[in-house]
């Protein structure tokens, strides 16, 4: 798998304008019109509209991600935020529009290849696998790279072997780095929700993705717990050098941690810019203390 | 196959369509539990069993048909509540497959219950209809398939009547649409579910009344429940009309295919066809006919 | 590697160690042909069908209401391979397994776009589907008599095993050798896999996961490891078949072991199978003992049925995890120690 993230690092910065990525047919020209986008960008929507039995989660969305950056998605319950996440992880479809990673542009985002594209993304509800150990929950983040055969991992030979002690080295300094090595043999259905959320995040970042997309990481946290996870995700950042997308509620935290915002409100992008420029903005300030409208989609 | 016999297609066909009515009545009583409690109740087999055998043998003791259906309702009500009580309510917020499973539990309990009490052997029932076919056109058709039609549409339009006009019934629907808003605005789940059940209760009776007459009210009677997934697959797990065009379907196609397709393999292939179309047709739409399609929350 | 029963080793190797040493010692001791012909055999062979089957079910999930389907195709398998090809048994046997394994992979198939109920479908398909075919075509059966087969001698290398004895010795060796190949597939990677997709298909999927192969490999093991005792359960058991003897009451009867003995442990198996086939012989004891015989043989099969649709119920509402879950915690009241839970959702 390292050559394969090697390969597609090489890949970063291609993406803006448009111009590299394979022309396949029916794949509309972009204008490359991310508005201020004046870094590269390899993960963006383009044109992205989605509604569900005539419900419109998605209005044309454009939205580029910065390389390396960490790009917050706010808005009000029912503003599309976790649909966006679930547009790029292929989850939903796109009525119109495309999702860009890698330069590679796409009408449905390669939901099982996304790890090895180098996509990771937590859920909003906890995607944990109830059932397993927390050990074996973030060593199912690495389970894509690997090659052995049933025969070669019943036996513990061949390219077993040396993913075996892969998995459990990598998992374990996963482990360590969110501090979570007394939980290790748990179950993680039994650990408190902050803990979980913690073993999401370490799943997510064991096979060093280069976006990560974490769907509200803080929420539903203590104070302290919220203040710890942010640490983590600094630390992530800084570690493995990856795009994050994070959606949150909390908007103090969020001014504090991100570089760039993209406010949502009923499907639609209202606003982009720094942390600063975003809280300035007269249209944000409508969504957040304007007209109340009843959530439709948490 | 060079000279096709029109009249005896239609024949065939017109017979398809009348046995399809029989599976639609079996599908009825696994949607309303479905609608309700999202629950495939294998148990519905059973119960038709529990319903046919406990009539007969009330008439084989002396009683006045009229009276005899209305004990057997009453039985069959309780049944249903105490289903409710002692099965479902503690298994409440299980997985699916968890309830179903437990289903099938229930189906042998009832089984069991139902030939301990009445003995196993087959009892012959007679509605008062005669089986004679009578001449349409040139084709014939079966005076007893056409009374069971009638009686099923008879059935079909009173469970309407009752969920449409009656305040019982309008909460039933709510319920079904979504069971927590229900709760919240003080519908009594429990009383819900125990109407649903009694109804199924009430589908049972008269399926395996149909059923019983025309097969002879014996053990196999249960099995009726393995024509009806196919068809529930048709038509939607959650829809009476789903169930009433995908029995119709399955009939005819069933039919259809053991006069023209069976004589090629050997016959007796009715066991197995259904469940291939439903396969099939799974395939290209898997929420069925009528289902409600899934969006999936991550 | 780290299971989640987070047993200390030695105490994970000593139960099975002891049990296949109770295994071998103590049934000639007994010697009581009896004891292997109505008791030992048919457990053994249903033991490793629950296996099979919870390799699918508790591990990955996937419901399955056809195992008797495949527990045919094992046996008729291992049967027209004897008598057309003439392979020595062992070979027989895995070439059973791995028919069974193929046909397990086109009935799972399915399960690439369904879960749940609708998967429930596709494998009944598969259970009527197979049992009509061996009746209907008598090639299966050499032009038998509605499909009845007579097992050939078990003989390996020269040795036959003739007495119930041997063919007990015979089964034993083939299910531990299976069951413990099973206990390792789901602690390795793939086994991991498997779990990641009974506990949360979706995020598997996004994760990197190979579900689609996850799938298909479940069932093809699976159906191999429950074709491998259909071969026991026809040539070392019953020793004559008819496809009748596979139907959809057998199909339940290894859902009902599963579900009793506890979803997702291997052990598991083995105790809901003993249940399973102790309970007729209890309970015919018990109706000649307390009710003077009173009870005719149909009657008693009511009650049985009963008794074992209450069971699954008292299972599933009080202990889903079955048997091995209750027998794990009984003589140690331990206090944190971890338990696996099944959790056979499929979302």
């Amino acid at each position: 798998m390292s050559t394969l993230a090697r390969t597609a690092v090489s890949y970063r910065g291609a993406a803006e304008g448009d111009s590299l990525s394979p022309a396949r047919p029916g794949s509309r020209a972009s204008s490359g019109a991310q508005g201020d986008g004046a870094k590269s960008a390899s993960l963006a929507l383009e044109g992205v509209s989605l509604s569900f039995g005539g419900v419109a989660a998605l209005r044309d969305v454009d939205l580029a991600f910065a390389d390396g950056s960490i790009t917050a998605v706010i808005g009000p319950n029912g503003a599309g935020k976790t649909s966006l996440i679930n547009v790029i992880t292929g989850v939903y479809t796109p009525d119109r529009g495309r999702v860009v990673i890698k330069g590679r542009s796409y009408s449905r985002s390669p939901t099982s290849r996304l790890a090895s594209l180098g996509v990771a993304r937590t859920f909003q509800n906890l995607g944990l696998f109830k059932g397993l150990s927390t050990f074996d929950n973030i060593a199912l983040g690495l389970s894509f790279a690997a090659r052995s055969t049933i025969v070669e991992q019943a036996l513990g030979v061949g390219r077993a072997r040396a993913e075996v002690a892969r998995t459990r080295r990598k998992t374990d300094e996963a482990l360590e780095h969110l501090h979570l090595e007394s939980y290790r043999d748990r179950l993680v259905g039994s650990l408190p929700y902050g803990v979980q959320k913690r073993i999401e995040l370490a799943r997510a970042s064991v096979a060093e993705p280069h976006f990560l997309l974490l769907d509200e990481p803080l929420a539903g946290m203590t104070m302290d717990d919220k203040v710890e996870m942010t640490a983590f995700i600094r630390s992530v950042r800084s570690r493995l050098g990856a795009t994050i997308v994070l959606i949150e509620h909390d908007i103090g935290l969020v001014m504090s941690l991100s570089d760039r915002v993209a406010v949502f409100d009923y499907g639609r992008k209202i606003a982009e810019g720094t942390p600063a420029e975003v809280q300035a903005d007269q249209a944000v300030i409508d969504a957040y203390l304007g007209v109340p409208h009843a959530d439709e989609e948490a | 196959m060079g000279d096709f016999d029109l009249s005896f297609f239609i024949e065939v066909l017109v017979g398809g369509l009348l046995s399809g009515v029989m599976y639609a009545l079996v599908a009825i009583g696994f949607v309303l539990i479905y609608k309700t409690s999202g629950v495939l109740n294998f148990a519905q087999g059973p119960l038709l069993l529990f319903a046919a055998l406990t009539y007969v043998s009330l008439i084989e003791r002396g009683i006045a048909a009229p009276l005899a259906l209305v004990l057997v309702f009453a039985a069959m009500a309780l049944i249903g509540i105490a289903i409710e009580r002692t099965v479902l309510t503690p298994l409440a917020n299980r997985p699916p497959i968890t309830l179903f499973m437990a289903t099938l539990g229930l189906a042998y309990v009832v089984e069991g219950s139902a030939q301990l009490l009445w003995g196993g052997q087959v009892h012959a029932l007679d509605l008062g209809v005669s089986d004679t076919p009578f001449d349409v056109y040139g084709v014939f058709v079966s005076r007893f398939d056409l009374f069971a039609a009638g009686v099923a549409g008879l059935m079909v339009a009173a469970l309407i009547a009752f969920f449409q006009f009656t305040r019982v019934g309008l909460s039933f629907r709510a319920a079904a649409a979504d069971p927590y808003a229900a709760g919240a605005i003080g519908l009594r789940l429990h009383a819900i579910l125990a109407t649903a059940w009694i109804a199924a209760g009430f589908v049972a009776l008269v399926a395996g009344l149909l059923w019983g007459a025309r097969l002879g009210v014996q053990f196999s009677l249960s099995l009726v429940v393995l024509k009806a997934l196919p068809v529930l697959v048709l038509g939607g797990f959650d829809s009476i009309l789903g169930a009433i065009v995908g029995g119709l379907i399955v009939g005819a196609s069933e039919k259809l295919a053991e006069v023209y397709i069976g004589p090629f393999f050997g016959g007796g292939i009715e066991i197995w066809f259904a469940y291939v179309v439903a396969l099939v047709f799974l395939l290209v739409r898997p929420a069925g006919l009528f289902g409600r399609v899934q969006v999936e929350r991550v | 590697m780290s299971s989640p029963a987070s047993l200390p080793a030695a105490a994970r190797w000593l139960f099975p160690v002891l049990a296949i040493a109770v295994a071998v010692v103590a049934p000639p001791l007994m010697n009581s042909d009896y004891l292997y012909e109505a008791i030992l055999l048919p457990f053994l062979a249903l033991s490793l069908a629950g296996v099979g089957l919870n390799v699918l079910m508790g591990y990955t999930g996937q419901l399955s209401l056809g195992s008797a389907a495949f527990l045919a195709i094992g046996a008729y398998a291992a049967f027209n391979i004897n008598l057309r090809v003439g392979l020595p048994l062992p070979v027989t046997i895995v070439a059973a397994g791995i028919i069974a394994a193929l046909v397990g992979v086109v009935f799972g198939l399915p399960s690439l776009r369904l879960r749940g109920y609708y998967l429930a479908v596709s494998t009944l398909a598969a259970q009527f589907f197979v049992q009509w075919a061996l009746t209907r075509f008598p090639w299966f059966s050499n032009d038998s008599n509605s499909g009845v087969i007579d097992a050939p001698t078990l003989s390996v290398a020269g040795i036959h095993f003739v007495t119930p004895l041997g063919r007990y010795y015979f089964t034993l060796t083939i299910v531990a050798l299976l069951t413990a190949l099973s206990a390792r597939l789901v602690t390795v990677k793939t086994g991991r896999d498997l779990m990641a997709v009974r506990d949360h298909e979706t995020a598997a999927k996004i994760i990197g996961v190979p579900v689609l192969k996850a799938k298909l490999v479940a069932f093809a093991y699976s159906s191999f490891v429950i074709g491998v005792a259909g071969v026991l359960w026809a040539f070392a058991y019953l020793r004559t078949v008819e496809p009748d003897g596979f139907n959809l009451d057998r199909s339940f009867q290894i859902l009902f072991i599963t579900i009793i003995g506890g979803l997702s442990t291997i052990r598991g198996a083995f105790f809901g199978a003993a249940i399973i086939v102790a309970l007729p012989l209890l309970l015919a004891r018990a109706s000649s003992g307390l009710a003077g015989g009173a009870l005719d043989s149909g009657s008693l099969d009511m009650i049985q049925r009963i008794v074992i649709g209450v069971l699954i119920i008292g299972f599933l509402i009080a202990e889903p995890d079955g048997l091995a879950a209750l027998i794990q915690r009984a003589p140690n009241g331990l206090a944190g120690r971890v338990r696996p839970r099944s959790s056979p959702a499929t979302r």
